[in-house]
């Protein structure tokens, strides 16, 4: 079914916001792609990025403060940065739609949950009030809902949040998107209505081939659900490849530090590792390798020079100057990386 | 780790009162915690893990009385705490601290962090005001933190920073037992491993006493030594952390553990996805609370409240599969043995 066509294609994305204390970078030109029918996660921790980039995909940037200032998103081939708003309300929901933490809030407390489901579909003109209908039971059938009928006349503050969460990616697939965009899915949910979102959304992916685009902190969530990773830090995409690899063989000392400074449930190890630091506020970095201060294979040239992104395998690429071959002190310590 | 008890549960209850109707009378109740018994070593780390609702936080409360229980006893080296007056009950304090989850909300934004770390120790009437500020001091450099930090303010922390401020706070009155309410959930990952290891060394450096509240499975069998999984008020299972993790018996457990995404792309597991929502604590099931999502369910599951019971020595299990009910009618029992799903 997977072919190579990319659904979406950013390049050289930068987002800023324009505060009071001036331009901070959100967003510092980043490369990503997501491939028709493949689940795509973004990992990384809080102000990395991470959502201000879904944000731009669906032109949802609050603006001002915050203003897409280069690079392009193409969506189908495309170009949306530079789509009018009108051209936009068309787009979404109908060709990428998006899918939120809070299910709480993120549907209308005064509209029902059939009248909510039916709009996406009658301002698209998919139809008439009655087919609008029809699909939307459909929908909440697909998504695993009992009592689908009943539901269409409940408000959603008689659902559960796993419910909830349900509903909002019935009508996130109401219109058929080809892309599915998940902001921290899960995040709000327990860890047995989690596992059961989380396969339903592969069940999605699956079943109608949609792709779907996870953007998460959870390394678990992750390793579950996701065939490639780009894993972000301040703003900047640090490594990206095939989970399997990425899990395997990190080669970002961030990747890493993260990968082992989760608990894993599985075993019990002594201590954890730790990153040493904090996670720097955006912005607050201006020269050299953002993640330069809390790396501990750091070298002068880490702190004076922006890496760029070094292939290391097929698919699989990272920035950081420990893979640059001319470099030669880094040589010895991506040996020790790797061990 | 001494075999000594430190805090000593029985049948722990809070029931809270649903009002309803013009005149606010009673018309229901929460049953948040219902009938919880457990006892905690000296030394020794009790985790307490479970989903929204089942009753972990207010569990962490009642034992401090911050939430006054509605039934059972609280007994804290040997002293009931649940008969103390309330002025007694804030000299008890002083041995047993909580350390809270959001570490942007439990301390106060106006004060500057010495006047936060100080305060336990004002309360208690411990010290001069010199040697006040000296322990504030001396406790910033042991989590971690600098001594010119005391003239800060909360705000110019960032979320860890905060959170290891927060557990200064519950330092400083040198307590024997910390009540840790979800002290890393809301931390990033590279923010929360700090943060443990940071716990783990207190303790020893301390001899501390930990109960940790939380529902990432992966931070408790890391830093617990004994698990309780609780659900709808009830303790599930209680037992050492190993023996939880690699053996569970309590089916609600194994549907759990098995729920948890592993950070492994290549790991297999044997998913069993638990089907319906956690029921209302408002309304909670007949018999055991987990009937209605169990996939071993048998009739007297639905009749009976299955009790905690020691399965094996330590070992302790609140379900019929292994009650004498339970298998006088089980023909279930089987494929739980082997601790898996078929």
């Amino acid at each position: 079914m997977k072919t190579q066509e990319k659904v979406l294609d950013v390049k050289g994305l930068r987002v800023s916001f324009f505060t009071d204390e001036g331009e901070v970078p959100a967003v510092d030109d980043i490369d990503f792609y997501v491939r028709e029918g493949e689940v795509l996660g973004i990992v990384g921790e809080s102000g990395c990025g991470k959502s201000v980039t879904s944000l731009s995909v669906m032109g949802l940037i609050p603006s001002p403060p915050g203003k897409i200032i280069g690079g392009e998103i193409k969506l189908n081939g495309e170009e949306l940065t530079t789509a009018s708003e009108k051209r936009m309300r068309q787009i979404r929901g109908n060709d990428v739609a998006m899918i939120f933490q809070e299910p709480m809030t993120s549907l209308n407390p005064l509209f029902t949950i059939g009248n909510q489901l039916m709009d996406a579909m009658l301002i698209h003109k998919m139809g008439n009030k009655k087919q609008a209908k029809q699909r939307s039971i459909e929908m909440l059938k697909l998504v695993g809902l009992p009592r689908a009928e009943e539901l269409m006349n409940d408000y959603p503050h008689q659902l559960s949040g796993g419910m909830r969460q349900r509903v909002m990616i019935a009508m996130a697939m109401v219109c058929n998107p080809r892309l599915l965009i998940a902001d921290e899915p899960t995040t709000a949910l327990d860890v047995t209505i989690q596992a059961q979102i989380l396969k339903l959304m592969k069940d999605l992916n699956t079943k109608m081939n949609t792709a779907i685009m996870m953007i998460t902190h959870d390394l678990g969530v992750v390793a579950e659900t996701c065939e490639r990773i780009v894993v972000m830090y301040a703003g900047k995409v640090v490594e990206t490849g095939p989970a399997v690899e990425i899990f395997k063989d990190p080669q970002h000392p961030y990747t890493r530090g993260l990968i082992q400074s989760v608990p894993d449930m599985r075993y019990k190890k002594q201590r954890l590792y730790s990153i040493p630091g904090n996670v720097p506020k955006p912005g607050s970095i201006k020269q050299g390798c953002r993640f330069a201060d809390r790396c501990e294979f750091a070298f002068d040239r880490c702190r004076q020079e922006d890496p760029p992104l070094y292939q290391t395998a097929e698919g699989h690429s990272t920035r950081c100057f420990l893979f640059d071959e001319k470099e030669e002190t880094a040589h010895d310590n991506r040996n020790t990386v790797k061990s | 780790m001494t075999t000594e008890t430190l805090l000593k549960v029985e049948n722990l209850k809070k029931h809270f009162p649903i009002r309803g109707g013009i005149l606010g009378k009673e018309v229901g109740s929460v049953k948040a915690v219902e009938g919880v018994s457990f006892e905690v070593k000296k030394g020794e780390t009790l985790g307490i893990v479970g989903e929204s609702g089942c009753g972990k936080s207010t569990t962490g409360r009642m034992l401090l009385r911050l939430i006054e229980p509605t039934e059972g006893k609280v007994y804290f080296e040997g002293q009931d705490v649940t008969k103390l007056s309330t002025g007694d009950m804030r000299k008890l304090r002083r041995d047993m601290q909580m350390v809270f989850q959001d570490p942007f909300a439990s301390l106060n934004p106006r004060h500057t962090v010495e006047k936060i770390l100080e305060e336990p120790m004002k309360v208690h009437g411990i010290g001069t005001s010199k040697e006040r500020k000296q322990k504030v001091r001396e406790l910033l450099e042991i989590v971690g933190l600098s001594s010119y930090h005391a003239k800060r303010y909360p705000h110019q922390f960032s979320g860890g920073q905060r959170q290891r401020i927060g557990i200064a706070r519950a330092l400083m009155t040198q307590p024997k037992l910390i009540i840790a309410d979800e002290p890393v959930s809301a931390l990033d990952v590279s923010i929360q491993s700090q943060v443990l290891n940071l716990m783990q060394d207190l303790q020893k450096e301390f001899q501390l006493t930990y109960i940790v509240i939380a529902h990432d499975l992966g931070v408790v069998r890391h830093i617990s030594d004994r698990v309780g999984v609780m659900y709808l008020g009830r303790m599930a299972e209680l037992t050492d952390s190993e023996k939880l993790y690699d053996k569970p018996l309590h089916p609600y457990t194994q549907a759990l553990l098995s729920a948890v995404p592993i950070p492994d792309p290549l790991y297999e597991k044997d998913a069993v996805v638990l089907e319906g929502d956690i029921p209302s604590p408002s309304n909670p099931p007949s018999g055991c609370a987990f009937h209605t999502r169990c996939p071993f369910k048998m009739d007297v599951c639905s009749q009976k409240v299955p009790e905690l019971r020691e399965h094996e020595p330590g070992h302790y299990v609140a379900c019929h599969l292994y009650t004498e009910e339970g298998s006088a009618a089980g023909q279930n029992k089987q494929p739980l043995e082997e601790g898996k799903y078929e």
